[in-house]
């Protein structure tokens, strides 16, 4: 059940957003999936480092995740109508000089996976800046989501367990299960794990 | 506030996206000084394509007016610069035109100067020029732009780096996987054969798809030149996907 390879295009190809993203992409409720003060929200934050450790203050964070409920607000979700009818599910954030950058959201659902598993509680994420010349794409776990993340397909195909901690985010000392720390290094040690989708 | 949500069957069908092989610029591109500390170094793990990859953000036209798609009208007077007209469609590999999908574009003025405090080069900003704009795909995946041709602009890449005049396009589609930022060019800029970025993409015929059309039918008699450009996204494929799983 494929199309035929006889329609293909050419694909267009990535260019780095460069260093003047800011003019173009930054919306004033982009960081907000949901309003700040919304019941159940958490805060994801984090910087984006690179190979130096210093932070990359020209960034832009985007993320796409499901509903609390596990569902997606999209036509292609195959279970039918979004449970969570209005929730937006894509994030948006520029770094400010720290490097730093803030979502405000709702906690993802489980999703299953393909082959048959079941996906631990992500956000899928994607940092545009300077220098990079496509995005690069890594996901958001939970730290307080052990035995689904342990049977999570992505995570499992992460055989090194440092890597795989790069993955999972880290509470924020104080907020309980509403705060969350996700720091990005773009390259050296502590590489963040980047994947190919 | 969690709601009911049906089960999911045994075999699904799903979109799978193809993969971009060979057309996109490698991260780590030495003659791209930006790169040198940004790059990954590590290759990237593949990522087996799931619900949260061929579902993506459908951001809807509330956020987008009309006046968004015309750069030349949103300050006092006009901006300085050349008149142009930037329209085309946004397809996916298969040839479907992607509709309803918001296009996000910014740019330098007419002097090559950027509206934004970072940006130091020594020529002039255009107080009525920001060189932000947005519009929606229509049903059959149009986009049109109003703006001003970019001017070049020197950069500290290397000595006497100069960009070729560009316009960056970011784009959404209809799943994670499509999600595109990119740049479009002018034809025959002199500047192609000095600029790492524009040769970062390997294929020559892949460079040649960054560059617009200079099209007559497009430019209207005493106003603007018109430049056609589509942009083409990684198209899906049906494949069975198996979930036997419940939602939890």
């Amino acid at each position: 059940m494929s199309l035929p390879p006889s329609s293909q295009l050419a694909l267009t190809p990535s260019q780095t957003a460069g260093p003047f993203l800011a003019i173009g992409l930054p919306w004033p409720d982009g960081p907000f999936v949901v309003p700040e003060g919304t019941p159940d929200a958490i805060s994801i934050s984090g910087r984006v480092l690179d190979g130096a450790g210093e932070p990359v203050p020209d960034a832009l964070v985007e993320t796409w995740q499901a509903a609390p409920d596990g569902s997606f607000a999209h036509p292609d979700d195959p279970r039918g109508p979004a449970g969570q009818a209005g929730f937006r599910g894509f994030g948006r954030c520029p770094t400010d000089p720290g490097g730093r950058y803030r979502i405000c959201t709702l906690r993802p659902g489980a999703v299953p996976g393909p082959g048959g598993g079941t996906e631990a509680p992500h956000l899928d994420v994607s940092v545009f800046a300077r220098g990079l010349l496509d995005r690069v794409v890594t996901r958001i776990y939970f730290p307080d989501e052990q035995a689904a993340n342990g049977a999570d397909p992505v995570l499992a195909t992460i055989t090194a367990d440092d890597r795989r901690a790069t993955l999972v985010a880290v509470p924020e000392p104080g907020a309980g299960r509403f705060g969350f720390r996700f720091d990005i290094r773009l390259q050296g040690g502590h590489e963040t794990v980047f994947f190919d989708v | 506030m969690t709601t009911e949500v049906p089960p999911v069957p045994g075999r699904l069908v799903l979109p799978s996206y193809q993969r971009p092989a060979g057309v996109h610029p490698p991260l780590n591109s030495p003659g791209y000084a930006s790169s040198a500390l940004r790059a990954p170094g590590l290759p990237p793990v593949r990522l087996a394509q799931g619900l949260t990859e061929i579902t993506g953000p459908l951001l809807g036209a509330e956020r987008v007016t009309v006046a968004d798609a015309d750069l030349t009208t949103r300050h006092r007077g006009e901006p300085l610069g050349e008149r142009i007209i930037l329209t085309g469609r946004v397809l996916d590999s298969g040839g479907r035109p992607v509709p309803d999908t918001l296009i996000e574009i910014w740019q330098a003025n007419a002097s090559g100067r950027y509206a934004h405090g970072v940006d130091d080069h020594d020529a002039p900003l255009d107080p009525n020029f920001d060189g932000a704009g947005r519009c929606m795909t229509d049903s059959g995946g149009r986009y049109r732009f109003v703006t001003i041709k970019p001017g070049a602009y020197p950069w500290r890449n290397h000595h006497n780096a100069w960009r070729p005049a560009h316009v960056h396009f970011s784009v959404f589609g209809r799943a994670f996987t499509q999600r595109l930022i990119t740049q479009m060019y002018f034809p025959g800029d002199p500047l192609f054969g000095q600029d790492p970025i524009f040769n970062s993409v390997p294929d020559p015929a892949a460079r040649e798809r960054m560059i617009a059309r200079f099209d007559l039918a497009t430019t209207q008699p005493e106003w603007a030149l018109g430049y056609q450009w589509d942009i083409v996204l990684r198209g899906p494929a049906a494949t069975v996907f198996e979930a036997t799983q419940e939602r939890r």
